[in-house]
């Protein structure tokens, strides 16, 4: 009688202390059990371009993304606008949603606004985006137009390190034209090229890195003789300044 | 019934007897400053790292935790054996603590040794809180000192946790600035040849792997009980005294090699547990570990306690002296190690780089590797598994031993517990004895040898490019809990298919390392897992509950490398259970 007594009053006492542990373990409904969403905001280019023929032009091609391992929502955006003529030569915008789809790569897709001066487009996006063997960043695009003309953009790079704040990259940007599109004096076959040189230092963590360089733009084909038609050149020499940002 | 009433206020009185410790923390925004940066973080009692937790085993303990963040948190106490509610995991022990809240933890210490806490909610350890604890035994200890110093660690970054989570996965070496450049290239070229310099490069490139990526997160200032080096915390002794050092790694990340140049440590403990003795001139520390360390300086000078990061890419220092205010020579900082192909031997990749196995092992064969360790390490590659721990010592004993000192021609000496052929294997800067976990050995079994009931393989995965750490190629977001069965002794077998150093560490029970000694294996709670091995350990399932089992690198836990542990069945299923878990202090 008295130990039963004594472990009833033991219970009593002790069963508002008692977590509730039923037969279920409680399910981890904390952050950590939640996929990590994480964001980001990088500027590769963000420069002063002066031309051979004294061309001036402010650059930039950055790109924030918000998401997850598994898919994140990109926002790409590139442009060149010319200080004398106070005018977009190049304005593009992408919306993409990227995802995992091998190891080193990721595929995207989405849609781009190009709105420069002249005439606008919009493109459905579906592209390959990732690390290749040897350290070169590529990025593969197929765009199709509004107006139904589809094109393809190669974009790689690669960073040499002098010393591991003092670097070089080397950027190459190609862009093939499937069909011709007269109005944005794009002809078919290869379109352009650009390649860039950048000497980069970085300055604050890897947040703020000066660098000074060079970039050659080239049209080639139908697109050079449009071009030419419309009194613009074929190839241009920049001397670049400028900073990689990201935040 | 007036007996019966009587026992009733006797009960009612005993737990308060019993409850000898109480105990408050305060959990604060805090000012860390390490000298080098002043960086707001998160502290204890108002500072950074908490106060050191003195507890006696046999007593129970009640801590109020009250938090005055603006953000739940919580305290895990790291290595203590206690009821799982009680272990602080948000989620998985109980919700947390929400600002504002105190909460009451309410436990029966039931061992000795070092110990420490943190907490176990977002990046707050990172950011600061964390804390010592010192269980002083019930018992005598199998050692004698004279005198009793903490000696935690932590490897304190300017940026804020979340910024460094954010930064590794916009790009994974955004903090590594010691990657090769072409400087290292032409000295490859000058010192292996051209042609063995470039398919060096080759081989690491067509991997995407960097031989430098053996630390993360490198741009911290290295603190010893919360004081950078220029700030040089100082333990004071009489000379001819015997010195216990508690040793303490609380960083997110660094892994650090601590020696005291003209001290030999006789190291006592390991992770709470005591150990038979074994006298060492430099020891390795992997995050959440402790060592205890006895050393006795005979003269009246000053000691530098210097413990370099692994990557070599930071340091700490404290100084032992007759009298505060002495200092003792500071030495350089080594050079940072590389990865090799040996390190690789884990990776995926490898199946299809028998080239790259190759061109990497003709590398190390220019580093002055004979003919047949060359063989074995490229075969240990391209079969794309590390043999396990058990060959790995048959191999040392039998033929690993007789080229040893050949294999590292430039890192020096092999370990059990490395690939062969490692980059990562350290040596003692004065060329003698480098602690090894082989040479651990449990001063008293803690539990009666058997054999284990079951054996569970984990791959320690992950992707360096995407900065994403896995078990078994699952992030903890995906995966279902591992399930044990009260009773049982499961052994884990860890196989590291990555290049990372992990420390693992299961939460509630202990890991008995598998050294290869039987019953006189040491007991931790934390077991590092080198690139390209494999570690077995058993644990005996002796804690009903849930816990927490993950990589203690915060980074690679926060991306997903943890698991939720599932013991089913045992006494808390029972109706004993109440009692039992009352006495011990459910949560108010």
């Amino acid at each position: 009688m008295r130990t039963l007594t004594l472990s009833a009053l033991a219970l009593a006492l002790t069963l508002p202390s008692l977590p509730v542990l039923g037969s279920d373990m409680p399910q981890d409904q904390s952050g950590r059990k939640d996929a990590l969403s994480l964001w980001g905001v990088q500027f590769e280019e963000l420069e002063y371009r002066y031309s051979d023929d004294d061309e001036e032009l402010g650059v930039w091609n950055g790109d924030a993304f918000y998401g997850t391992d598994e898919l994140k929502f990109r926002w790409l955006t590139k442009g060149e606008y010319a200080i004398e003529e106070e005018a977009y030569e190049k304005l593009e915008n992408q919306l993409l949603l990227q995802t995992p789809v091998s190891s080193f790569f990721d595929a995207k897709a989405g849609v781009r606004f190009d709105t420069p001066e002249g005439p606008d487009r919009t493109y459905g996006v579906l592209g390959l985006t990732g690390l290749a063997p040897h350290w070169f960043e590529v990025d593969a695009s197929l765009y199709v137009s509004d107006e139904g003309d589809t094109s393809a953009e190669f974009d790689a790079e690669y960073e040499l390190l002098f010393t591991n704040h003092l670097i070089l990259s080397a950027a190459l940007d190609a862009t093939v034209a499937f069909s011709e599109d007269r109005e944005i004096g794009v002809g078919k076959g290869l379109v352009s090229t650009e390649t860039g040189l950048r000497l980069s230092y970085d300055l604050v963590d890897r947040s703020f890195s000066p660098y000074l360089g060079v970039v050659h733009e080239r049209k080639y084909g139908d697109t050079a003789d449009f071009a030419e038609a419309e009194g613009g050149g074929t190839e241009d020499w920049f001397a670049v300044i400028g900073a990689r940002v990201s935040f | 019934m007036k007996n019966a009433l009587m026992a009733g206020a006797l009960a009612l009185l005993l737990p308060v007897i019993a409850a000898a410790g109480e105990y408050s923390l305060t959990v604060d925004r805090v000012m860390i400053d390490t000298g080098d940066f002043v960086k707001e973080g998160i502290g204890y009692n108002g500072a950074s790292p908490g106060p050191v937790l003195r507890f006696k085993e046999g007593e129970s303990v009640t801590i109020n935790v009250t938090n005055n963040l603006d953000e739940p948190t919580s305290i895990h106490w790291h290595g203590l054996i206690l009821p799982f509610e009680q272990d602080g995991v948000p989620g998985i022990s109980f919700e947390g603590i929400q600002p504002g809240e105190t909460f009451t933890y309410e436990f029966p210490i039931v061992q000795s040794g070092t110990y420490w806490f943190h907490s176990h909610s977002g990046f707050q350890e990172p950011n600061g809180a964390y804390g010592a604890i010192v269980i002083e035994p019930e018992g005598r200890e199998p050692f004698r000192y004279d005198r009793d110093y903490v000696v935690q660690l932590t490897d304190k970054h300017p940026h804020d946790a979340n910024r460094v989570m954010r930064n590794l996965k916009m790009m994974p070496d955004y903090y590594n600035r010691q990657q090769q450049t072409v400087g290292d290239f032409f000295a490859d070229i000058s010192k292996h040849g051209f042609m063995t310099a470039l398919q060096d490069r080759l081989a690491w490139g067509d991997m995407r792997m960097m031989k430098a990526d053996v630390e993360d997160v490198q741009g911290f200032t290295g603190l010893i009980n919360g004081k950078g080096p220029e700030q040089n915390w100082t333990g004071v002794f009489e000379p001819g005294e015997r010195i216990r050092l508690r040793f303490i790694n609380s960083s997110a990340m660094a892994y650090f090699d601590i020696r005291i140049p003209g001290l030999e440590m006789t190291v006592v403990q390991a992770d709470g547990n005591n150990v038979q003795p074994v006298t060492v001139d430099e020891f390795r520390i992997g995050v959440a570990e402790t060592y205890d360390v006895i050393v006795r300086p005979k003269t009246a000078e000053a000691y530098t306690i210097f413990a370099e990061s692994m990557g070599r890419s930071g340091y700490a220092r404290a100084t032992l002296a007759p009298e505060e205010g002495m200092q003792g020579p500071v030495p350089e900082l080594r050079e940072a190690p590389l990865l090799t192909m040996a390190d690789m031997g884990g990776m995926h990749g490898m199946a299809d780089g028998d080239m790259a196995t190759r061109d990497g092992a003709e590398d190390m064969d220019h580093g002055n590797m004979s003919q047949g360790s060359m063989e074995q390490a490229s075969m240990n590659g391209s079969s794309g598994m590390a043999a396990d721990a058990g060959t790995t010592m048959a191999r040392m004993d039998h033929s690993g031993m007789d080229h040893g000192a050949m294999i590292m021609a430039e890192g020096g000496a092999s370990d059990p517990f490395y690939a062969e052929g490692s980059g990562l294997v350290p040596v003692a800067a004065n060329g003698g004895k480098f602690l090894s976990y082989s040479d651990l050995r449990a001063q008293k079994p803690l539990y009666e040898e058997r054999e284990p009931t079951r054996e569970i393989e984990l791959r320690l995965t992950g992707n360096m490019e995407r900065y994403t750490w896995s078990i078994d190629g699952v992030k903890y977001e995906d995966a279902e809990p591992l399930k044990l069965q009260y009773g049982e002794r499961v052994r884990f077998k860890f196989v590291n298919e990555t290049m990372m150093t992990h420390p693992m560490h299961l939460h509630g029970m202990w890991s008995i390392l598998d050294v290869g000694a039987g019953e006189w294996n040491p007991v931790k709670h934390t077991v590092s897992v080198q690139p390209g091995t494999t570690v077995y350990m058993e644990t005996e399932v002796d804690a009903p509950g849930q816990w927490a089992f993950h990589c203690h690198l915060s980074y690679h836990a926060a991306s997903g490398m943890f698991r939720k542990v599932v013991v089913e069945g045992g006494p808390d299923q029972g109706n004993t259970a109440g009692v039992e878990v009352a006495n011990d202090g459910g949560d108010a």
